[in-house]
């Protein structure tokens, strides 16, 4: 069998590949936020904070991402809270990289030496000061290489929002499928567009780790 | 009055009992040495000074100020308390130079231009001015060590706590950091330090307190001690360490 290749699928994959990039940039700043405050809560929360936020990393991390994609946007509606389907694909893939980001959080925030923070606590800094200016900057240097693989990850992962009928890169590329059925060179082209993309976000976050190493300040995995 | 009082202190961990009623007073622009055996207590002594180790029972007053009561704020005491740590722990993401700016602006609340000013005069001080935007890594652990005496000066500490400071440093770089140590006793800084370093126990110390098992044993002047310790007990540990260490340093 021939292949074929159309210029004109470009502009439509474009399109979906927008909304790829949007979803994934919007979804992986909620989890940033949502999981920094979960890691915080798990490592110096008491009780009911500390077990809340438990529960929400156990319970995101130990279900699949569509079946949570299915509940916000499906479930949510059975319960007359309906949701359009870019707003669930947001919610529910935020929620669940919060989850992940939560534990790289965690991990590098507990790679930063001890000493550090009696050392400011020392100084007269509060507790919330020595996060901010003495635990963060450190563990967000730390946790780089872990992040960057979870942008990778969810920016993949946006594809499953063709199932709750979002034109994603995925879905573009399905669209025209289905149209003249060469299933083979779409879904080869968007393979292309997603590794060219991932390409792209592994180099700049390295140029970044590059930027703003500090010498003596190893990376964890 | 003095200027650190510290009455019937206690601290327990688990089991172990590590402060069993610890009592002295350290006066304005006085050195004091505290010596003993590892595992008696003396790092957890200066911690619980300023409280990055609460203690079980027992107070403490620093200028008059009730340093244990829960009405205090913690946080300005510990501001007007110098602490030098036996592993420096200088902030790894910073340079020296914001190392000693860092509590200036953040704990102080000073400009960053005074703030700078005031940091570079405390580097210069420990002979550290040309070593402003190196990184922690980057230093020798003699030179990292007097960056963080550098950035316990900058907050103008009415005392300075110094855990074992030189006891992390190769041999060769221990004199150094004794050396700034011992300008600043005599320039009049209060301090109270816990080393093994007789020989700067010895020559500089105004009193030297000997702790073991989590009490004072016995305390006084070095001349008394160091020829004419009451307990046989001080004299004992004496002889050993000095056999070990060494007098000089």
């Amino acid at each position: 069998m021939e292949l074929i290749f159309r210029w004109e699928w470009l502009p439509q994959l474009g399109k979906g590949l927008v909304l790829t990039v949007e979803l994934t940039a919007a979804c992986i700043s909620i989890g940033a936020v949502l999981g920094l405050i979960l890691a915080i809560a798990r490592l110096y929360g008491r009780n009911v904070v500390y077990w809340l936020a438990s529960a929400y990393v156990q319970f995101f991390r130990g279900t699949p991402l569509l079946v949570q994609l299915f509940m916000v946007h499906f479930g949510l509606a059975g319960w007359g809270i309906r949701l359009s389907p870019l707003f669930s694909g947001i919610i529910a893939m935020g929620l669940n990289t919060a989850a992940y980001q939560a534990e790289y959080f965690r991990g590098a925030i507990q790679a930063v030496k001890r000493g550090q923070a009696l050392a400011a606590l020392s100084l007269g800094m509060t507790r919330w000061q020595t996060i901010r200016y003495v635990i963060l900057p450190q563990a967000l240097r730390l946790v780089l290489p872990a992040w960057s693989t979870e942008l990778v990850y969810m920016l993949k992962y946006t594809s499953i929002v063709y199932l709750i009928g979002l034109p994603d890169l995925m879905g573009i590329g399905r669209t025209i499928a289905s149209h003249n059925f060469r299933f083979f060179e779409i879904y080869a082209v968007v393979a292309l567009i997603y590794l060219a993309l991932v390409l792209l976000i592994t180099f700049a976050l390295r140029y970044v780790e590059a930027r703003i190493r500090v010498p003596g300040l190893g990376t964890v995995r | 009055m003095a200027l650190l009082v510290v009455e019937d202190l206690h601290k327990r961990y688990g089991k172990e009992e590590v402060l069993r009623g610890v009592s002295f007073v350290l006066e304005r622009g006085e050195t004091k040495v505290i010596i003993g055996p590892s595992g008696t207590g003396k790092s957890t002594l200066l911690r619980c000074i300023n409280r990055l180790t609460e203690p079980d029972r027992g107070r403490i007053w620093l200028n008059g100020v009730e340093v244990t009561s829960p009405r205090t704020n913690i946080y300005k005491i510990r501001a007007q308390i110098g602490f030098v740590f036996q592993d420096f722990n200088l902030f790894t993401h910073l340079t020296a130079l914001d190392n000693v700016r860092l509590g200036l602006i953040r704990v102080k609340g000073m400009g960053k231009r005074e703030a700078t000013e005031r940091a570079m005069r405390e580097l210069e001080r420990v002979g550290l001015g040309d070593k402003a935007d190196a990184y922690p890594a980057q230093l020798s652990g003699g030179q990292q060590q007097r960056v963080s005496i550098a950035r316990a000066l900058a907050m103008d500490p009415k005392l300075i706590l110094f855990d074992e400071p030189t006891s992390a440093l190769d041999p060769e770089l221990i004199g150094e950091v004794l050396q700034v140590m011992i300008e600043l006793a005599e320039g009049g800084m209060t301090m109270l330090v816990v080393t093994h370093e007789m020989g700067f126990a010895r020559s500089v110390a105004d009193e030297i307190i000997f702790m073991e098992k989590g009490v004072i044993v016995e305390q006084g002047p070095p001349e008394v001690l160091f020829t004419n310790p009451r307990v046989p007990r001080t004299a004992e540990f004496l002889r050993k360490i000095t056999e070990f260490y060494g007098e000089s340093g």
